[in-house]
Order: C-alpha cells, then sequence, then structure tokens
C-alpha cells in the first residue's frame, strides 16, 4: 500500500512539475516600436514587456527596437511582403493611409467588446486613427512640438528668464539678443534652431498652423503647400537664418538637436516633448518648456506613434494584442510612461493618478504639451505619407540652405506631391 | 582476342572517359551554376519584367508597358542621383587609385615601421561601414566636431559641413577615398612583390631615373592590377549606402543622394517596388556597360606576364 501510494505521489509530483514548467499554449507576439528621442527608452519598454508578461504567463511579447519612425514603418512592411510580419507595432499615427492602402491592418473596434475604451483617450490623439467611423490604432507615445528655453541663457542677455517668447515677432526679438559671438566674430550661441532633417514636414506644419493654413484635407488625398500662408511659414523659418542671423543655415539635425541645447549652442529649440525627460535629465541649467509662438494663432500638430495590429495575426494573436495594448495604455502605465520620457500621456485619467500629480507639481514643464492639445491640429497624414513627407522634406532643406527660394521650393513639392496623390483621388 | 577487338574496346573506353570527365565537370560547376542562375540572372530578369508593371496598393500588378521609364525621366530626383554619382565616382575613383599606388609604393621599401604603417593604411578597410560613417560624422559635425574643432584653433566658426548642399559631397568622397585607397594598396603592394627586380636593376645600369623607370617600367607593368582596381572603384562608387543612411539620408534635398540610396528608398521607404526595379534597370546597364568596356576592349590592349 505505502509503495502505492508513494509511486502515485511521485508520479503526480512529476505531472506538477511537468504542467507547471510548461505554460498552457502561450500566444507569442513580436512587436517592432521606434525610438526618436534621447534617453533609456528601450529599458523602459523592456521593462514594461516584463511587467506584462509576469501579470499574463500565457502572452510571451517580443518587443523589438527598429530604428526611427521611417526605418520602423519600412522594417514592418518588408517583413509584412516576406511572409513574415509583426502582430503589433508601434508606428506614426499618420502612417495609417498607407497600412489601409496595403491591406496591413486591422480595425480595433472588431477585437474590443466594450467600446467605451476608445472614449478615454484624447480626442486630438484619436483623430489620425479614425477613418470612415472605424478606430485603427491606439495612442501610445504621443507629442506635440514644444519649445525649450535656456532660462540661465535668458537671464544672461536680460531678457525676463520665466517669459517665453508668445509670438513669432517676439521670438526672432528675443532671439537676437541671445545671439551670443566671440572676438573674431563666430557665433558660439544661436538664438533658436528648428530641426530640418527627419520631421522637416512637421516643423513646417506647425509653422503653417500657427500662421492659419491647413496642410491637408480630411479624405488625405491632397496638400496645400503652395497656399500664400504656407509660403510665409517657410519665409519666416528661413529669415530666422537668412535675414535675423539667429538660427545657423544649412540644415539643423532632427538627432542631434538635444544635444545642441544642452550644450548651450542654442538658447531655445522647437522639439518633440518626447524628449523632455532626457533634457530634465541632462541640463546643467535651468530651462523652460512653452507651448510654441503664436502668428495668427498659438498651435502645432500632435504627432508621435500608436499601436497597430496586423491583419495576418491569428484571431488569438489580435485578441492578446490587444490586451497588451490596453495594458500598455492604462492610466497608472500611460502616466509611468509620460514622467520616463516626457510623451503626452495618452488619456485625461492618466494625468489624475497621484503619481502624475505629484510629478507635475514639481515639475510644471511636464503637462505644457497636453495643455497644447487645445489647439492641435491632426499630424499631416496622407495617401503615400512616405513619398509626400520627402517632398517637404526636400522643400524645406532646398529653402533653407539657400539652393531655391521658399516660394519656388514648395511650388516643386506641391507638383511632386500632386502627380503621387492623382491616383487617390 | 583479335587485334580489331582491341582496338574498339580501348575506343570505347577513351569515349566513355570522355564522358565521365564531361558529367564530372558539369557536376563540379552546378553549385556554383545554381547559384549564378538563382541569385544573379533570375534576379536580372525579373527585375527587368518588373519595370514593365506597377505595384498597386492591394498587392496586385498591372503591366504598363515602358510607362515607368517615361515618369523616371520626368523624376528630377533620379537625374539628381544620377549626376550626383558622376560627381562621386569622379571625385573618388582617380584619387583614390594614385593614391593606394603612392601608398603601394612608399610601404613596399624597406624602412623601419613597414608593418605598422601598412597595417595603418589598411585599417579603414576593415572597420564596419556603419563604425566608419559613425567616425565621420564625428569629424564633420559642425562646432564640437573635429573638423570644426581644428578650424577653431585657427579662428575660423563652425562649418556644417553635412548640412550644406556645397560641401556634402565633397565631405562623402573624402571618406571614400580614405576608406578605399588603403585597400586598393593591397592588390598595388602585391603586384610590386610580384615584379622581377631584374628590370629595375637593368634600367637602373642603363642610366635611366627613377620617374623614368616607373613611367616606362613599373607603371605599363601594373596595368592588369590598375584595370582590377579600376573596375572595383566603380562598381564601388556605384555600391555606397550605409554610410549615407547614417550621415546624410541622401539630405540636405538630394544633394548627396546617390542612385542606390534612392533605389533603396523608392523600394523599402516608399514600398514603389515596380519604380525601383525600374531605376535597378539602370543601374544594371551603367554597370553592364563598365563590363562590357573591360572584357571588350581594355583588357586586349593590356600587357599581361
Amino acid at each position: 500500500m505505502i509503495l502505492v501510494r508513494r509511486t502515485m505521489l511521485a508520479a503526480t509530483a512529476v505531472a506538477v512539475l511537468f504542467l507547471g514548467a510548461r505554460p498552457a499554449a502561450a500566444v507569442d507576439l513580436t512587436m517592432y516600436y521606434p525610438v526618436a528621442v534621447g534617453g533609456p527608452v528601450t529599458k523602459i519598454i523592456d521593462d514594461m514587456v516584463s511587467r506584462f508578461e509576469k501579470e499574463n504567463a500565457d502572452i510571451k511579447v517580443t518587443a523589438v527596437y527598429a530604428g526611427n519612425y521611417t526605418d520602423t514603418m519600412t522594417k514592418a512592411m518588408t517583413a509584412m511582403k516576406g511572409g513574415q510580419p509583426p502582430q503589433l507595432s508601434v508606428l506614426l499615427s499618420t502612417d495609417v493611409f498607407t497600412l489601409m492602402d496595403e491591406n496591413a491592418i486591422v480595425p480595433m473596434d472588431s477585437l474590443v467588446t466594450d467600446k467605451t475604451w476608445f472614449k478615454e483617450f484624447y480626442p486630438a490623439f484619436m483623430a489620425n486613427g479614425q477613418i470612415d467611423g472605424k478606430t485603427w490604432s491606439i495612442p501610445f507615445q504621443r507629442s506635440t512640438i514644444v519649445l525649450y528655453w535656456n532660462k540661465d541663457a535668458f537671464k544672461e542677455a536680460a531678457l525676463d528668464p520665466e517669459k517665453a517668447p508668445a509670438t513669432w515677432d517676439e521670438m526672432a526679438e528675443m532671439a537676437k539678443k541671445l545671439v551670443k559671438k566671440d572676438a573674431s566674430g563666430n557665433t558660439t550661441r544661436w538664438g533658436v534652431e528648428i530641426p530640418t532633417t527627419g520631421y522637416a514636414y512637421w516643423m513646417l506644419q506647425a509653422l503653417a498652423i500657427e500662421n492659419g493654413q491647413k496642410l491637408m484635407n480630411e479624405p488625405g488625398n491632397e496638400v496645400y503647400l503652395t497656399a500664400p500662408k504656407t509660403v510665409g511659414a517657410l519665409d519666416y523659418w528661413v529669415d530666422l537664418s537668412r535675414k535675423h542671423n539667429v538660427m545657423p543655415t544649412g540644415t539643423i539635425d532632427w538627432a542631434t538637436l538635444r544635444t545642441d541645447f544642452l550644450e548651450g549652442k542654442t538658447a531655445m529649440m522647437w522639439h518633440t516633448t518626447g524628449n523632455l525627460t532626457a533634457v530634465k535629465d541632462a541640463a546643467k541649467f535651468n530651462f523652460g518648456v512653452a507651448m510654441l509662438p503664436a502668428k495668427e494663432r498659438r498651435g502645432s500638430p500632435t504627432g508621435g506613434g500608436n499601436f497597430y495590429i496586423f491583419k495576418s495575426a491569428s484571431p488569438e494573436q489580435q485578441k492578446a494584442a490587444v490586451k497588451f495594448i490596453q495594458w500598455m495604455t492604462a492610466p497608472e502605465r500611460a502616466a509611468e510612461w509620460s514622467m520616463k520620457t516626457g510623451y503626452v500621456a495618452v488619456s485625461p485619467a492618466a494625468y489624475k493618478t497621484p503619481a502624475m500629480e505629484a510629478y507635475a507639481k514639481g515639475f510644471p514643464a511636464a503637462t505644457v504639451a497636453r495643455d497644447q492639445l487645445e489647439h492641435a491640429v491632426p499630424e499631416l497624414s496622407v495617401h503615400e505619407n512616405g513619398r509626400i513627407y520627402k517632398f517637404l522634406g526636400d522643400a524645406v532643406q532646398a529653402a533653407v540652405t539657400g539652393a531655391q527660394k521658399p516660394q519656388e521650393a514648395l511650388a516643386a513639392a506641391q507638383q511632386q506631391a500632386d502627380r503621387v496623390l492623382r491616383a487617390y483621388k | 582476342m583479335s587485334d580489331q577487338l582491341v582496338m574498339s574496346s580501348v575506343a570505347r573506353q577513351a569515349r566513355s572517359h570522355a564522358w565521365w570527365n564531361a558529367v564530372n565537370a558539369w557536376l563540379l560547376l552546378l553549385p556554383a551554376a545554381v547559384l549564378l542562375l538563382a541569385f544573379t540572372h533570375y534576379p536580372i530578369l525579373a527585375t527587368i519584367r518588373h519595370s514593365f508593371f506597377i505595384t498597386r496598393r492591394n498587392g496586385t500588378e498591372a503591366f504598363v508597358g515602358l510607362d515607368s521609364y517615361h515618369s523616371m525621366a520626368a523624376d528630377p530626383i533620379f537625374w539628381r542621383a544620377l549626376a550626383n554619382n558622376f560627381w562621386f565616382a569622379l571625385g573618388t575613383i582617380p584619387t583614390s587609385i594614385a593614391l593606394a599606388l603612392l601608398m603601394a609604393i612608399w610601404v613596399n621599401r624597406n624602412m623601419r615601421g613597414r608593418g605598422f604603417l601598412r597595417l595603418a593604411y589598411f585599417t579603414p578597410t576593415v572597420l564596419p561601414m556603419i563604425a566608419v560613417a559613425n567616425i565621420w560624422l564625428f569629424f564633420y559635425t559642425p562646432d564640437y566636431g573635429l573638423l570644426d574643432q581644428l578650424r577653431g584653433l585657427f579662428g575660423f566658426g563652425g562649418w556644417n559641413w553635412l548640412g550644406d548642399p556645397s560641401t556634402v559631397m565633397g565631405c562623402l568622397i573624402v571618406m571614400v577615398i580614405w576608406k578605399e585607397a588603403g585597400f586598393f594598396m593591397i592588390f598595388y603592394l602585391a603586384a610590386l612583390q610580384q615584379l622581377s627586380p631584374d628590370l629595375e636593376e637593368a634600367a637602373a645600369v642603363e642610366g635611366a631615373s627613377r620617374w623614368y623607370t616607373f613611367r616606362r617600367i613599373t607603371f605599363p607593368l601594373l596595368m592588369p592590377t590598375t584595370l582590377f582596381v579600376a573596375i572595383n572603384a566603380v562598381i564601388n562608387s556605384f555600391k555606397l549606402v550605409d554610410h549615407l543612411v547614417i550621415m546624410t539620408k541622401g539630405g540636405p534635398n538630394n544633394a548627396s543622394t546617390l542612385l542606390l540610396y534612392y533605389i533603396y528608398e523608392v523600394a523599402f521607404t516608399f514600398q514603389d517596388s515596380a519604380y525601383a526595379a525600374t531605376l535597378t534597370v539602370v543601374l544594371l546597364v551603367l554597370l553592364s556597360t563598365v563590363a562590357l568596356i573591360k572584357f571588350g576592349y581594355l583588357d586586349r590592349r593590356i600587357h599581361y606576364q
């Protein structure tokens, strides 16, 4: 008897061990995500993913860092055409038309039972992803462009260190006072820098909005680059370097601009709020964050990345992906993500969490980008995004390097854009 | 056994031997042939075919004949890339070859530190492309890059080397010469060491000057190497893409876009594989022309030992 019982016990123990070691049919998910800002973003993502996996033992997420936004989109589309797409990805919110055109993604509507989820997010962030009454993506690392200014430099130039420029004219005037030159007449500190590589279309859109001009229509098949106010926006941008001499000539690199600001090479910079924590952690001077200055109005495009679910994923994978996205965008996590990077937390509820409230109290700059949402406009999103962004980027670069007048450069871009967008009318 | 029978058996044997030789040869060639067909010839044909179609967004294709070629002819970025490539080739090829020859002659002599010098010249070649790009990115960074720090010593201000259309191509050319010259040096060094010392001694006995010896004896004997290196240099000048991705993304305003980078952008960023195929056909034609010139013309005019 004893022997039998022992054998049975042992068998049970083995069975328990065996079953326990193997999670019941785990769902595997692969996610591509981009990094477009400073700071240990990959570490933050890895940490969040491993915490999600601990809470959801039946789902395994492989998060793959895939370069900047363009690189990540390239990787995802290439993988899809190669027959091995990821199940979900963080891609530009504006890639939605391209992803729809390529038949790559599924709308979230059929995957979630409780549609009130969509209403938890800021409407400004949902705007890009909701097309034809369907929700194609969920906001994650969202941003607006903000103005960072070096308070110490302002003090040195006899400007009020607590007051950022509120209008275009004011910014140009202040910038003139902030320019510093050495004995041989070389500039050692610029007044302001607006990046012209990487996301030049984004910066141009901000200026155009402030000048009272939309850049695209809702169906995403028209752009308005030769409108006088768009040209005026680029004129102002070019004038900063070529007329007022407060910004360097030539292109200003998106990726190194943060370093320029931190090294004191420029007193002000226009950049994504996604860089806020990286700037905060590294700045050896007092700095402030403000909404972008106004011409006709205040304004910035929204920006940044959303979660997309790929059509080729199995139903179980799609369900698991939704679960993961819901976990990642829940108020506590959205608040944590915002505090660790500077991105705007995607839901009002995130700002009501005790952690976020305490953080914002000690560091008011953390809410500037959110407050700017009130003036924000959806980011430039059209069919053939990649091409249109390139035409715009080329035009901006042609203008700031002095190769073409803003008017000519934008006319050339409009002509090329019209040719490409003709197919979508 | 009659003589006749012996004869025919020998002939049969010889014939079967020849047959076996042929089979053997084909079997030995087969792996290489399969690889060549699968990864070179088939893709070339597929690319040419693909260039007559357009990619629709839903993944289907449609035959459009020469339409893609017409739109290519009207595409200003294509022409810009082609022109850039021409200047890039002109800037890099002659200089890197001349420099390689000079360096090879230099390190071929008996002197102290020869091994170290050879190693130093060759180092750029063994570095990964991305590392090279990052090193030079540091040189060219405005204000705190190495170049601007040196200029600063003489009272010059910062210069936006890669952000200015007038300097970006020059910057790339300098970097590529730095990288290529060391590689080509190895071939020249090997060739120099193959040369028989008798010729040089004979020239010395005749009282020829060193420049004359180089011009009339050494350099002509190095011609096969020069040809080989030149072909490689031409191919390399069309192959540059990694550095552009890291350093300039083809900018500003396409001032540093080369043909292959543009193909990459069209194929993978814009997901327009049909137009990328059309552009690739142009690249194919250019490189085949180079090959034709080499095999059809230059090879016959060069003296091989």
